[in-house]
This record gives C-alpha cells, structure tokens and sequence, in this order.
C-alpha cells in the first residue's frame, strides 16, 4: 500500500499525483469499473471506507470519500491517497473546509473516472431528496441506509417522495436472502394468501419494507409486529389450512414451515455492509421492486 | 413452441423437455414474488435430491462436494436439499457427512460458515452398496422415497455418474429396473454424466443407448466443466454482445486461429485411464472442439439450449479433415526431462504404463471450416502434458494490413494483430496491436491492450461445477453439450486417430519444452507459427 498526503491542494494535483503513483507502481493500465463516492463524518470514515474497499475487491473501483470538516474555518482541500496491493482500485479521502464543504461536487467531479458509472453513498446521514443533492446528481446510483439514522423507517418513508430512478437504501440489500427464500417457497404451489405479519425488532427499517413488498406482491394486508430481535425474526403468512412461516431468533438459521410440509432449515445469516454494498453495485440499472415497495411503505406509514 | 424445421425426434424431445421441466418454470411463473425485473433474486433450483455416485472419487471429493456447499453459502441451494451419497464403503450417513465436511473446509471457495453447514449435513445421507447388488438399489430408491417424505423433495431427482464409464450401463440398467428413472407426474428425474463420452464414435454411440434406454435425451446432462467456465461463456458475451469484434470476424480479416490447451502436469495418478486414450480423445474430441464452436459459429436465434446447439452443430458438421494427414496433423509423447526446475521422468516411465505404448500425451491437427465465414482459414488445435506451462487460449490471430505506408525497417518487428481469449489461468482477453515506440524515430511494434477478468470483476468466479450443478438442479441445458455434438465431434477426431493407429511411436518431445518438431514443422509448412505461451 502506498500512501500519501497532500494538504491545500487541488482536483487536478491530485490527479496529477493519482497518475504518477500508478506509474511507479508499474502499473498503469486501469481496469476499474466504476467511481464510488462516499460522503460520511469523519467518525464514519473508517468502517465506511473498509466496506467500500472489500466491495471494490468485486468491483475494482476508484473510491472519492468527501468528508466535510469545519465549515468556520478557511478554504481548504486536503486529501490522502492510498494506492495499493491490497485493493484492485484506488482510495482518495477528501477533507473540506470552510465553503467548500457545501461545494464538494467541484472536487468530486474532475476526479470521476471518464465514461464509466458513478454510484454516491450516504453511509449516515443522506440529504432527503438523493438525486437533487450535488453529489447525488452526479452519481447514476444514490444508496442510502435507512438503519444507521435515527427513526430510519420515518425517513424511508419520507424518501418516497423524491424518489427518483437510482435510488436505493441498503435497508433493501438486505432484505435478498429472505426474499430469495420467501420466493422459492413459492415456487411450489401455494393457496392463497390471506394476511400476513413481519416481526422484527422495534424501529428496523428492513421490516416495512419487507411487508409492503409482500403485501403488493400477494396482494393481501401484511403487518409488521414488534419482536425481541436481534433484526427480522420471522415471516408468517396465514393460507388456507394453515401459515407459511420463516422464523429465525438467532440471525444465523432460519426454519421454513409449510403446511403438510416437514420443517426445513436455511442458512440465512446477516450479512456486513461489504457485501451489501457489492450487491448494490452488481446491478446499476434503477430497481424498480424497490420504488414499488418504498412508495406502498410511504402509503401506508403513519408515523 | 418448437420450430418447423425441426426434427421428428427433437420435437418429441422439446415436448418432454417442457413436460419435465414445468414443476420449476410454471411454478416459477405463476409465483406472485417473482418478477423480471427483480434481478436481485437468484434463480434457486427448487426442491430436489442429489444423488452421487463416486462419492469416493477425487472429482468428488475436490469439486463437486466443495460446489455443493458453495452453492448452499451463495443462498441457492433450495430448501429440504438433500444429498445422499452411494458407494462400496460399509459407512453410515455421519461417516459421509464427515467426508463431506472434510472435503468442503479442504476445497470449498467460500469462507466455512457453521449455519450453511447445518442447513446441508442435515439432508445428508448415505446408500452402502455395490453397483451389481439389486438390494442396494432397492435400499436406495426406499430412502429417496422416505427422503421426499421427511424433506419435501417432491420426487425430483438429480443422479450424477461420477464414476467409470464401465459402469455406466450397471447404474443405468439398475435406476432403470427400480423405477428410479421414470419421473411421476409433475416432478423430473435427471442423469448426469462425465466425460469420457465413449472413445470413438462407435463406444459413443452405444453409450448413449444404453443411458438412453432409461432416460430421455432432455433428462440426459453431459458436463463438459470447460462450458461452465465463466470466460467461455464470455466468448459468447464477446462476440454477440458487441459491434466490435463481429464485422472481422471472418476470413476477410483472419488468418488463423489457434486453440491451446496445456497443462504443465504429467498423468497425475491417471495411468490406467490415459494410456490407450491420448491427448487427442481426452481433451480435442471434447474441450477444444466445444471451444472451437463457441468461437467459429453463427450467432444463434435466442440462448436457449435448441437455437445453441443448432448453431453449434452446424459448424462442427462444416469442420473438414486435411487432405493428407501425415503433414497437417501432429503427436508426440513426452521424454525425461526438466519441467520448471523439477526433473520428471518420461511417458513410457511412468507408473503404470507399458513400455511399448503408443499414447500420445502432445496432439496438434489443422482443420478447416467449410462455410462462407471460414474457408481458407485454418483453426489449428494442439493439447499436450508436461509442456512449458498450465494455460488454455483461444487466439484469432488476423491478418497482415494489406498495405504500409512505413518503411520496411519501421515495421520490421511488427507481428500480426491478435485477439487472445485467456481461458485459464488469468482469465481474460488480450489485444495485440502494433503501436510507435516513443522516439524521434518512427518504429512500429506490437503492445498487448488487456482486460483481466479479476481485474474488473469478482475476485473469485463460481467454480464451473457450481454453474453446471445448479443448472442441471434448475433443468437449464444450454451450456451441456448434446448427444449430436459428442457423435459429429468424434466423426471429426475418428479418422486421425485411425491413422495415427497406422503411425507407430509418438515422436519424443523433451518435458518442458512445447511439444514435437513435427508440430512446428507443421505449422512452419504454412508459414506460420505457434504462439510462443
């Protein structure tokens, strides 16, 4: 790994500097396949950029991280720029001060690999409407996370309204494993469903979405109920002679009942922001499940 | 639907295709959570059994079982997936369990995770028996029924021959006489088998009766774990996914292609299957000649497996023979020698094999395409052992431009451009092109443009095995070869083989080194060249 600082500097120094670090690494051609732009608190910073780099072992990835420092303070650029052995892509973290902090998309932007795509995350805080935000509107894809902010499910259902295709909050990730087993549960005959309940813990941002998902799929009410975690802790769904039911208390192993059905057991354990992550980025084009799940979420919020 | 032109038998094929599939795709279909556009579901094999014969084997033991597990910790395994094992051994279900759990830690891709353990050693289960013994099959056909009780299999069965093809006909006769291989209504049984796919036309031929008179050639899946790899599949990507590479993609612009398959190792414990085979029947009938369709074929109608094969099988029935075999095709069979700093014994040394043998471990032929996109090019294809390194490649090597506008001394060094698909190792493709040294000078020389696969993707790509596995779990077939591929591959190889069997020794080439003289003379009768690997 190599590394290297550059304090009241410039977009172009640190593309200058950006390119000679590769040169001298004897490794000039680059094959990465997208920009990542991070925008998170400094005390975010670390895990932020740890997921983004384990992603980026997928999706070889050139990762701007803007942190916004004190806005108080005289203008100011600094950045860190780590080029390794450990990672295909390149790290540059960008500190701002002073005005710039509300200007960081004209450092951003010069720094965006040419002619490939653009995916922004808001590890923390997100501005409300993602894609009219200066960096969201340079990115084809803006995730969010709806489970690191206070009353996340309220500002999910908030972010209905500004949705825009490209949007996408990991709250949804990771919800895959369960839609993927709810869906091959289906994939034999099921009677209709009646109603259905998701339980979760208290304030999980996952477990709405999940129930409006299910609710415009099966086309029948399902609710969310408070259980005692950790996370989702099971899917009930009533048919005819008896419940579907996916139950896991202990985040790792989940119990599929079906009526007439012996009990089966899945894996289904939860999963780290890198891989979430590197399953937003496998797909780039707009979700359209997700607007459709996230609107009815919206719809049916009562906060 | 199928299509008018198609044969009698192949519409028969196509209907019980559909029949025999429809528990997934219609299922799949009327489920309200699926949709299209949710392409962050993965397809997952619905609920069924595996069955392994060979559990004992190293195929097993090194890919198969790891895939499984593998499968299982990327979520698409179904649920109530079970596993049973059957083999010669006096062993109980934990004692194939514990097999299983040693081979996974030992070979699986992904990091060992204690849950996705759980979910698979719980469907595990274990047949004893002899492949003569009728008890056994009867014991295993009782518990796969007890299976689709206890686990909600429905009756879906996958049966994968990992073993010698001299058994096939016991296994099969034996599924065949225990109504294993009939599928009730609404469920599927499925075969699956390894190559070698007999050892000429012929064996082939009667192979196939013998796995036919139990199952349907739709239930029929023949792996060749080349066609699971993601960068042959990527050949199909390359080709038809862009605007590039397709408008030179023919004798206007190509001189030669070259497909290469080499490995650095000797027989690797493989003695008794080798010797008598060769080169040529253990890699060109059936890797190289599948590679050979993929890169030569027409673009087919959609991906599915009948517009596929079809394109497939039209460009193997164009291949054409050489007029005169003694000096377009070539053999030679390793000697002692220095294979990257270790000494190694010669072919005729090596364990287990006779001293007279007249196997060859180095096989080179020149064949040639008889439709319009390809007469006159010539596609040669050479495998061998010991050679200098382990890597396969397939590279269309184009033409000289028709004219320079540089001195001669500019471009003395300049070779001919080149397209390289890196099938292994270092997946990836390769683009030569001649470029200007920087200087004052103006001197032209050939630059390689790259595109690694794990340099823009995933760090590690599904094994091939886990593709394959799960598309047999799925019933997807395009990526297996069809019973005409394996008759017309071996129509081709049939009457060099025959003629080599005229020839007596191989010609000795030194371990190490890249094959026999006769092989570069051949190449230099043309006035061309083997790429140096």
């Amino acid at each position: 790994m190599t590394s290297f600082m550059l304090t009241d500097t410039t977009a172009g120094k640190i593309s200058g500097q950006l390119t000679r670090l590769r040169h001298q690494m004897g490794a000039p051609a680059v094959g990465m396949v997208l920009t990542l732009v991070v925008v998170c608190d400094e005390r975010d910073q670390y895990d932020s950029v740890r997921s983004a780099t384990e992603a980026a072992r997928e999706h070889p990835s050139r990762i701007l991280v803007v942190i916004n420092r004190e806005s108080d303070e005289a203008n100011r650029l600094d950045a860190e720029l780590r080029v390794g052995e450990s990672t295909p892509g390149e790290v540059v973290v960008l500190r701002l001060y002073g005005e710039l902090t509300s200007h960081a998309d004209s450092v951003v932007s010069p720094l965006l690999l040419p002619d490939t795509p653009v995916v922004a995350w808001w590890p923390g805080d997100a501005p409300a409407v993602p894609s009219k935000d200066p960096i969201g509107m340079l990115a084809q894809r803006r995730i969010t996370d709806a489970k690191t902010v206070p009353d996340g499910i309220k500002v999910l259902a908030g972010r209905a309204k500004g949705y825009a295709p490209g949007d996408t909050d990991l709250a949804w990730a990771r919800l895959t494993p369960w839609r993927s087993l709810l869906a091959a549960a289906f994939d034999q005959p099921v009677d209709k469903v009646k109603k259905g309940f998701v339980d979760a813990a208290a304030g999980n941002a996952s477990a709405p979405l999940l129930a409006a998902w299910l609710s415009e799929r099966l086309g029948a009410p399902v609710k969310v109920a408070d259980s005692a975690g950790p996370g989702l802790t099971a899917v009930r769904l009533t048919v005819d002679g008896g419940e579907i039911a996916v139950t896991r208390t202990d985040a790792r192993l989940a119990t599929l009942a079906r009526p007439g059905q012996p009990d089966r057991h899945v894996a289904l354990a939860r999963r780290h922001t890198s891989e979430l992550l590197a399953e937003e980025l496998r797909r780039l084009d707009s979700d359209e499940i997700y607007e459709a799940a996230l609107k009815r979420l919206s719809r049916t919020y009562k906060g | 639907m199928t299509e008018p032109a198609a044969p009698v038998e192949e519409t028969a094929a196509v209907a019980s295709a559909a029949a025999v599939t429809a528990t997934t795709l219609e299922a799949a279909a009327a489920n309200p959570l699926r949709d299209p556009r949710d392409k962050r579901l993965p397809r997952v094999a619905g609920p069924c059994v595996l069955v392994l014969f060979g559990v004992t084997g190293d195929l097993a033991k090194r890919k198969l079982l790891p895939a499984i597990y593998d499968l299982g910790n990327r979520g698409l395994l179904p649920p109530g997936f079970s596993l049973v094992g059957f083999a010669r051994r006096d062993w109980a279900n934990q004692d194939f369990a514990q097999l299983t759990h040693d081979a996974v830690k030992e070979h699986a891709r992904t990091p060992f995770r204690e849950e996705v353990w759980k979910q698979l050693a719980e469907g595990i289960h274990f047949v004893p028996g002899e492949f003569s013994d009728d008890g056994a099959f009867d014991a295993l056909a009782m518990a796969l029924k007890e299976i689709d009780q206890t686990r909600g299999t429905g009756g879906n069965y996958a049966f994968y021959l990992s073993v010698p093809p001299k058994f096939f006909p016991t296994v099969v006769q034996q599924l065949k006489r225990t109504g294993l291989a009939d599928a009730p209504e609404g469920s599927w049984r499925r075969v699956v088998i390894e190559k070698p796919f007999g050892h000429d036309l012929q064996s082939a031929h009667e192979l196939n009766e013998i796995t036919n008179e139990a199952f349907p050639e739709s239930s029929i899946f023949r792996i060749d774990h080349y066609l699971g790899k993601e960068t042959v599949q990527n050949i199909m990507a390359l080709r038809f996914a862009n605007n590039l590479y397709e408008p030179i993609w023919n004798r206007s612009y190509v001189d030669h292609v070259q497909i290469t398959m080499a490995e650095d190792i000797g027989l690797a414990g493989r003695a008794g299957y080798y010797d008598g085979i060769g080169a040529a029947r253990d890699v060109i009938q059936n890797h190289l000649l599948q590679l050979l369709a993929l890169v030569a074929m027409e673009d087919p109608t959609s991906f599915e497996a009948n517009a596929l094969r079809r394109e497939k099988e039209k460009v193997l029935k164009a291949v054409r023979l050489p007029a005169d075999l003694s000096l377009n095709t070539a053999r030679g069979k390793y000697a002692a020698g220095w294979q990257g700093g270790e000494k190694v014994v010669g072919y005729l040394d090596e364990e287990g094999i006779p001293a007279d043998s007249v196997t060859e471990t180095y096989a080179a032929i020149k064949l040639e395409i008889a439709n319009r996109r390809w007469a006159g090019v010539p596609f040669y294809l050479r495998t061998g052992k010991r050679l200098g390194r382990r890597v396969t490649e397939v590279a269309v090597v184009f033409q000289k431009a028709p004219h320079l506008p540089f001195s001669k001394d500019d471009t003395e060094i300049l070779g001919h451009n080149a397209l390289v698909i890196r099938v292994q190792p270092d997946e990836g493709i390769t683009v030569r092109f001649g470029s200007k040294v920087p200087g004052t000078a103006m001197e032209v020389r050939d630059v390689s443009m790259d595109f690694a696969y794990g340099e823009s993707f995933m760090e590690s790509s599904p094994e091939a095995y886990e593709r394959l596995l799960l598309d047999v779990m799925i019933g997807d077939p395009p990526l297996f070869p069809h019973q005409r591929e394996v008759e017309l591959s071996w129509k081709i190889l049939d009457p060099i083989e025959e003629f080599w069997a005229t020839q007596g020794q191989p010609e000795d080439y030194p371990a190490g080194t890249w094959g026999p003289p006769s092989a570069d003379e051949m190449m230099a009768r043309d006035g061309r060249v083997w790429r140096r690997l």
